[in-house]
């Protein structure tokens, strides 16, 4: 069983909920990786990697956020790209996939695991 | 070599014989050739088929087929005014007006037809005219010019064309017919019937059975035409359009063999009884017939050029059926309207309520169609004509062929079940298969169709078929075509327009809910947005809209390839001050920003970073700049020449006029970006007659242009009207975005919603200028709101520390993206990126809607 403080400390709080407006991203800085963190519902969050490997800039937090079929997506904003924000997958292209971080809110701040 | 060359003379340069010399000389052979064409008119080939739009706005310039340029660059002789007037068979020379004596392998006699002016005494006096040529409507429109009323002579096609030109140049209009009904030729008599009664009905009398015995002077107007009956009729100017005869007097002169009732008798090359000698177009005859259309003369063309250069096309005959609209009445004819055929059957369609009238002839065995009649709505056309001609067999029972559509029955064959060989475009000779190749190479909308097939580019009548053959085929290939947004949302962006329009919506969060399924797209969120925009005009940054944003318009810039943003302010029309471009300058300098001066006469900053955009902006709304909107589709710029300020052609103030433009259309949010341009005379250094909206000052007002734009598929605007004063103009324009905002596809620039809207241009004008749908004044009013609340965006984000907080590269950090790196180049950044290894741009953007109806 871990410890109590262990898990406290590794959960990094990089901004409160209402700094994302819903259904639009944020970019953070967590150690030296730029993440993009994904507002889709009231409370529902999603977290990936903020570097669109097509577009080869750190920008996919100010992509639009939607759906297909019934996954959650975001469409990078130079090439219009899809990713799963569960998994990371590239709709367009399974071959490529974003890494993904696990995200919280926790007393209305947002967490991101690290 | 320049001996050896055939020489060929085209007698004439009509759209027949420039269609000759065009295919002569773009045969892979042409330099084989050396071509001399003459033409009795003061100019090369114009398009005599939309003559009538002369009447509403076409210059001489839009009608023109060719030009003097094109025949020099292809070596082809020309010589204007220079009528043919003796052949010498055995010498094999021809004889010009002007004395010249020129010799010739081949002989192409293209001279067309003349019209007949039946022997009523009195024929020959003034304002007494015909309707074939330029100087035939110059001479109509002086003559209107002087008169109140005018009759035509001639209730056919032509005739009732005619007739429309009278009544639009505001003469109270006759027509005179001598058959009891009108269109005899092409319609039978309860079609005929109901064809009077929509002309009579927009205010042009009718008399049929009436035979002009003769023309004497008037007592209440000029001419008094007294008739056979006994009746008379007083009138102020006469055209005839009684009919045409082949132009054949050379032939009658130098003993080729003529028809019984005139003609050049021609085989199936199209060569006359004397093997050098070809007669194509209207003035042949071929079997017994003489064609008076476009399309069978290109076939003769064709089938000359190739007899000539060893190819085996044949000339086969045509078939005469037409589709066409006669003072907006809807009027098709296929093939033996009449029921002439032995033992042929009718079934008859007569909706007097909505004024429709469909008639079928089919076999006495009801196996095929023989002809059909369709008055006040032609859609069946389409899928009747290729029934006829490829004697394709008979549902089993055919009526329902012409009956309307009644829920749950499913009466429409579809071109799908056409064969390949079906001609679609008569005009061009473009079959199904043709327009299905084109779409399996990856053509999958009506205009790029119509650039690689050239099919609908001639009379336009086959365009509704192209759309349902290019729906049919994509269907096959498996793409999906409905005019749904999305996923999403079931409807049409039109259809979602007038759903926020008339149910007030909004917010996106409502339309989804009420209208729409799950959480919206890239393709949706942007669309509604802008729909959103363009009605409410409400801030784009607020919290309910912002999700709906491409992240150009969240940041109010430009993203780059880096991920680094534009910054392009405002100026209108070009036109800045000294000051204003220091200001700029010592912006630009100090953050370090790559400066170029746009395509679009304005100054373009690059290499901004998100923290960046507000502190410039700052910078900027505080010198007096506004937003440029380079990111939204919205109005981009009105670009302008110097115009009568300073230039010494300068007809009108064109600065002033686009600074008045974009002032007003600032803002917008439309379907696609807008672009205009106001020059100041016809020199047209704006070059306005490449935008959406182009301007263009004359002496007597501003004539507007309209659906141009460069880019991807130039296409030049079309003329919409005349000298207008100021205020005119922008009621009109106000009325063509409001309009173009409401029926668009999403990003559908101006040329291609045009395009591809029923009717086209004639009926854009219908709806601006003569507000046929009843709704200008209410697009002037959706207009207006949207001028009125307009505020720039950039500024109202700069009074928002809460809007402000987004424009920072990290949520957590004032650190900058260290991604970024740039490298020097003529004294300026340039981004740098390390080499792409990147998977081709999806452009989800370029993907057609398509028209599923
Ligand atoms: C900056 C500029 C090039 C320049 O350095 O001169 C430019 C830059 C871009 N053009 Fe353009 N176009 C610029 C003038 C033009 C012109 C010339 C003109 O306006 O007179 C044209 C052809 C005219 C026309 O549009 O009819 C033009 C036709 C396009 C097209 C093709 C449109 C089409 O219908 O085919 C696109 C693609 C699109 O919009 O989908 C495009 C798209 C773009 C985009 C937005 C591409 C993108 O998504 O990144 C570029 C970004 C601009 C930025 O970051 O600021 N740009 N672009 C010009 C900005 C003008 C301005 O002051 O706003
Ligand atoms: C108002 C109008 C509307 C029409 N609408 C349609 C339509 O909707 N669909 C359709 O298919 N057709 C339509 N037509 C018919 C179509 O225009 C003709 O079928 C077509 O122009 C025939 O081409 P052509 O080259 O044979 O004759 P033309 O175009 O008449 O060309 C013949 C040319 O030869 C010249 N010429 C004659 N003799 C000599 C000589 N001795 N020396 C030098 N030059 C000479 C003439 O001046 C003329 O310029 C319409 C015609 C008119 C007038
Ligand atoms: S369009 Fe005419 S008025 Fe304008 S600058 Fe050119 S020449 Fe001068
Ligand atoms: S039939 Fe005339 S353009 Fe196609």
């Amino acid at each position: 069983m871990l410890a109590e403080t262990q898990i406290q400390t590794d959960w990094e709080t990089v901004c409160q909920l209402d700094d994302i407006t819903p259904f639009t991203g944020v970019c953070a800085l967590v150690g030296e990786i730029h993440i993009a963190i994904f507002r889709v519902s009231d409370d529902k969050l999603y977290a990936i990697q903020n570097y669109c490997p097509f577009g080869q800039a750190s920008i996919l937090s100010r992509g639009i956020v939607g759906t297909v079929g019934e996954r959650i997506v975001v469409a990078s904003p130079l090439y219009k790209q899809q990713y799963d924000l569960a998994t990371g997958e590239c709709l367009e292209d399974p071959e490529t996939t974003l890494t993904t971080y696990a995200v919280r809110v926790h007393d209305g701040s947002v967490q991101i695991l690290n | 070599m320049a001996q050896s060359k055939q020489k060929i003379i085209v007698v004439g340069n009509g759209m027949v014989g420039h269609k000759f010399i065009e295919s002569l000389v773009t045969h892979e052979d042409a330099s084989q050739y050396s071509i001399t064409t003459f033409s009795e008119e003061p100019r090369l080939a114009y398009d005599r088929v939309q003559l009538s739009a002369y009447f509403s706005g076409s210059t001489v310039d839009d009608l023109m087929l060719t030009t003097p340029s094109y025949y020099d660059e292809h070596g082809v002789r020309y010589l204007v005014n220079e009528k043919v007037i003796g052949i010498d068979k055995d010498a094999k020379t021809i004889t010009t007006s002007s004395g010249l004596v020129e010799p010739y392998d081949t002989l192409i006699l293209a001279t067309g037809s003349f019209p007949f002016v039946p022997p009523i005494p009195g024929k020959d006096q003034d304002h007494c005219l015909v309707y074939r040529t330029i100087e035939d409507l110059e001479a109509i429109t002086a003559s209107a010019a002087e008169s109140e009323v005018g009759v035509v002579v001639g209730g056919g096609l032509l005739g009732l064309e005619c007739a429309n030109a009278l009544h639009n140049l505001k003469l109270t209009s006759h027509v005179v017919e001598f058959a009891p009904q009108l269109m005899a030729v092409q319609i039978d008599e309860g079609g005929g019937a109901l064809l009077r009664q929509k002309i009579e009905a927009l205010g042009v009398s009718v008399h049929t059975g009436k035979n002009t015995s003769e023309i004497v002077a008037g007592t209440e107007r000029r001419y008094r035409m007294n008739f056979a009956d006994g009746s008379h009729l007083e009138t102020d100017m006469i055209v005839f359009s009684a009919g045409i005869r082949p132009q054949d007097a050379l032939a009658r002169e130098f003993n080729l063999t003529l028809g019984e009732r005139g003609g050049i008798v021609i085989n199936d090359h199209c060569q006359t009884s004397d093997p050098s000698i070809y007669a194509i177009g209207e003035c042949a005859l071929w079997d017994n017939k003489i064609y008076g259309l476009v399309a069978p003369g290109y076939s003769m063309a064709k089938a000359a050029v190739a007899h000539i250069t060893g190819g085996d096309v044949t000339f086969q005959g045509a078939d005469m059926s037409t589709k066409l609209k006669l003072m907006g009445v809807d009027v098709g004819s296929i093939g033996d309207t009449h029921a002439r055929t032995e033992g042929a059957l009718t079934y008859t369609y007569f909706n007097q309520p909505e004024g429709v009238y469909k008639r079928l002839v089919v076999s006495s065995d009801q196996q095929t169609l023989l002809g059909a009649v369709l008055i006040g709505d032609t859609s069946d056309y389409g899928t009747l004509l290729p029934m006829m001609l490829e004697k394709m067999p008979l549902p089993e029972q055919p009526e329902v062929l012409i009956l309307p559509a009644v829920e749950g029955a499913d009466n429409a064959l579809g071109v799908a079940a056409l064969p390949d060989s079906a001609q679609v475009c008569s005009c061009h000779d473009v079959s199904k298969g043709d327009i299905a190749a084109a779409v399996a190479d990856g053509a999958c909308d009506v205009a790029s169709l119509k650039s690689c097939t050239k099919a609908g580019t001639g009379c336009g009548g086959c365009v509704t078929m192209m759309g349902q053959v290019l729906n049919s085929e994509l269907e096959k290939m498996g793409v999906e075509v409905n005019d749904h947004l999305c996923e999403h949302f079931a409807y049409s962006r039109q259809e979602l327009f007038d759903i926020i329009r008339t149910k007030q919506i909004k917010t996106f969060a409502d339309l989804i809910d009420q209208y729409g399924s799950g959480m919206g797209c890239m393709t949706c969120k942007p669309a509604v947005g802008s729909m959103l925009a363009t009605y409410w005009n409400e801030y784009v940054l607020s919290d309910k809209h912002i999700h709906l944003q491409d992240t150009n318009d969240i940041f109010l810039a430009n993203m780059q390839k880096d991920g680094t943003y534009s910054v392009v302010p405002r100026i209108a029309a070009g036109e800045i001050t000294p000051q204003g471009l220091i200001t700029l300058g010592e912006i630009g300098k100090k953050y370090d920003l790559y400066t170029k001066i746009t395509g679009g006469q304005r100054i373009d900053f690059f290499g901004a970073q998100l923290h960046e955009l507000p502190l410039i902006w700052q910078e900027l709304t505080e010198a007096g700049f506004e937003t440029g909107h380079a990111y939204g589709k919205s109005l981009r710029t009105v670009k302008s020449c110097v115009g009568s300020t300073w230039c010494r052609y300068g007809m009108l103030d064109s600065v002033s006029m686009a600074v008045l433009l974009e002032m007003r259309y600032k803002g917008l949010r439309s379907p696609h970006k807008l672009k205009m341009a106001v020059s100041g005379c016809t020199r047209e250094c704006a070059e306005a007659q490449g935008k959406d909206i182009g301007v263009i000052a004359t002496d007597k007002g501003w004539n507007l242009y309209v659906c141009g734009n460069g880019g991807m598929k130039p296409r030049h605007a079309d003329l919409f009207a005349t000298d207008l004063d100021d205020a005119t103009l922008l009621q009109y324009i106000d009325r063509i975005l409001m309009f173009y905002c409401r029926t668009a596809d999403r990003l559908q620039r101006t040329s291609t919603w045009m395009d591809n809207m029923e009717g086209g241009l004639a009926y854009l004008k219908s709806v601006v200028i003569d507000d046929k749908l009843n709704i200008g004044e209410d697009l002037e009013a959706d207009m207006a709101r949207v001028i009125d609340t307009y505020e720039c965006e950039w500024k109202k984000t700069l009074q928002s520390p809460e809007r402000l907080k987004r424009f920072a590269h990290f949520i957590n950090s004032d650190a900058t993206d260290d991604s970024l790196a740039y490298e020097p180049d003529r004294g300026q950044n340039k981004a740098r990126i390390a080499s792409k290894s990147m998977a081709p741009p999806t452009d989800a953007e370029r993907i057609p809607v398509t028209i599923a109806k």
